[in-house]
């Protein structure tokens, strides 16, 4: 029961980082029809820079804040110097290109920082407080937890209630007709982008000290996780990321704790496999199909 | 005693890739009056529209709104110079609310609390919309997308709505109840409409002019009841 209670609360601080990740992905998705591999090393360069200004200032929240700076700007730049400029007529072009940027962000680090693994630290002890003789989780995981939670309800109010999240939307579903009505469509693309990119920044920030430590290739696994997460819940539905996320860092946890770690990669991919053969739009796909 | 021209089009050249379908489109249009655009298919009545409001640059020509030269100015700039269009199929956002699809058509305006009663006009005029403002859009009938459509353009308070076939798929009551509207708006707001139809005889039934396109230019433009009348004209261009 023990294993169990911990195994749950390990697996759901996993699961938000990834549903924030996957957030971010079905961001893009939804405003450019982009999946963007290069996420994960975005998050890691930003991630970079927050170690450099720590280092310089010997202050993690220093670096923290400028971490998410790093990545809003990096997601605009992205935006606005390669992303708009790759002929979308096949899905395929896009996805190259992330790609290519993958590669150059992480040689870059790579040059710059070296290969080896550097230390992360955190803001909050990661040694779990025991409540009625159980280990149940740590002062960093209910950072964690509350942190995307704040970031995860902000977006879902802006994107509902604010005028810039309707333009947003608009924006997303129907560019055309968007900008008849006024609306800069390029402008919401580029903060979409931005946004996204943000939200991964913080994501690394979060999961990277829980790992082995900072490396160019250091959210390569939290992207796969993050991906099949946003796929399970539908690349549309930013709620079916949140879910997906929290599903898929509950099953790595528990099949690493009662079967063993070897056999994560392969659960997140039989996961993957059946909602695919079972519902292929995600479980959160919409029910009603857009009639033009 | 005619009143000051709203819209000049001069020598307007526009198309898709190299084969232009406007071929040196002149008109005119005077404000508070209604004009409709009728033609064969293919004459370029949608292309007509779509180079006004930017959605193709035009290769060459001008299009003067209001004493004012709109050439380079972005499409999402138009709705501030006080045009508004109301495209093929209506653009209906089918993801979002009745509610949210109107108060789109007014985020660009910094007056809000204008903003708000424009808002609040459109529902007084459009009692069904107000009844289903949290409804989605494709939930909604054609006539109530029809009534949405028009009400979100509405909302932006235009100077000058452009419409393209607005009578598509929609039964002959509502497109009787459009044309009247159209009128209403015109005597009560002063609003000048360009509207394009292949429903000729409502098109022009409702409009002071009647503009005829053929192969890309306008071919004749009179005034609607003479086109309405005109035996001659309307077996050479209409077909009937």
């Amino acid at each position: 029961m023990d294993r169990f209670v911990f195994l749950t609360v390990d697996g759901l601080s996993r699961g938000a980082v990834y549903a924030a990740f996957a957030l971010a992905l079905v961001l893009i998705w939804r405003a450019a029809r982009v999946v963007n591999f290069a996420q994960g090393a975005m998050a890691v360069a930003a991630a970079y820079v927050a170690y450099s200004v720590s280092a310089a200032t010997g202050s993690y929240w220093l670096g923290f804040g400028v971490a998410i700076v790093a990545g809003l700007l990096l997601g605009a730049v992205v935006d606005r110097v390669v992303m708009r400029h790759v002929d979308h007529a096949s899905p395929l072009n896009p996805v190259i290109v992330a790609l290519g940027l993958v590669l150059l962000i992480q040689a870059v680090l790579g040059m710059v920082y070296g290969n080896e693994f550097r230390p992360a630290e955190t803001p909050f002890s990661r040694s779990a407080l025991t409540v009625g003789g159980v280990a149940v989780l740590s002062p960093y995981d209910l950072f964690v937890f509350a942190t995307i939670g704040v970031v995860v309800s902000g977006l879902a109010w802006m994107f509902a209630r604010t005028p810039v999240g309707l333009r947003m939307r608009a924006a997303a579903f129907a560019p055309e007709v968007s900008r008849l009505l006024g609306v800069n469509v390029g402008g919401m693309l580029t903060l979409g982008w931005a946004l996204a990119s943000g939200v991964g920044a913080l994501a690394a920030m979060l999961v990277i000290p829980t790992e082995l430590g900072l490396h160019p290739h250091a959210m390569d696994l939290v992207f796969v996780s993050a991906f099949t997460a946003a796929v399970v819940g539908g690349l549309d539905s930013p709620p079916g990321a949140v879910v997906g996320g929290l599903v898929v860092g509950l099953l790595l946890s528990y099949v690493s704790g009662y079967a063993g770690s070897d056999l994560t990669p392969l659960a997140v991919l039989v996961l993957l496999l059946a909602v695919l053969l079972v519902r292929p739009g995600g479980l959160f796909a919409p029910v009603a199909a857009r009639r033009v | 005693m005619s009143a000051p021209d709203l819209l000049v089009v001069r020598g307007l050249v526009a198309g898709y890739g190299a084969a232009p379908v406007l071929r040196a489109v002149d008109l005119t249009i005077p404000a508070g009056t209604i004009a409709a655009v009728v033609g064969a298919n293919g004459a370029g009545k949608t292309t007509l529209l779509r180079a006004l409001s930017g959605m193709i640059r035009p290769s060459a020509g001008q299009v003067v709104l209001a004493g004012e030269d709109l050439r380079g100015t972005p499409v999402e700039q138009l709705v501030r110079r006080g045009m508004a269009h109301v495209p093929e199929g209506r653009g209906v956002i089918s993801e979002l609310t009745v509610d949210e699809n109107l108060r789109l058509g007014g985020l660009w305006r910094r007056d809000r609390a204008d903003a708000d009663r424009a808002l609040d006009e459109v529902y007084e005029l459009f009692e069904p919309l107000a009844r289903r403002r949290r409804h989605l859009g494709h939930q909604l009938s054609g006539g109530e997308r029809q009534m949405l459509a028009l009400g979100r353009a509405l909302v932006g308070r235009p100077r000058l709505l452009l419409l393209d076939e607005p009578s598509l798929g929609l039964a002959p009551r509502v497109v009787a109840r459009t044309m009247a509207l159209l009128r209403q708006l015109r005597d009560r707001t002063g609003l000048t409409v360009l509207l394009v139809e292949q429903n000729v005889r409502s098109a022009l039934a409702v409009a002071d002019q009647g503009v005829v396109m053929s192969l890309g230019r306008v071919v004749v433009a009179a005034p609607a009841a003479r086109l309405r009348d005109d035996v001659d004209l309307r077996h050479a261009y209409l077909g009937f």
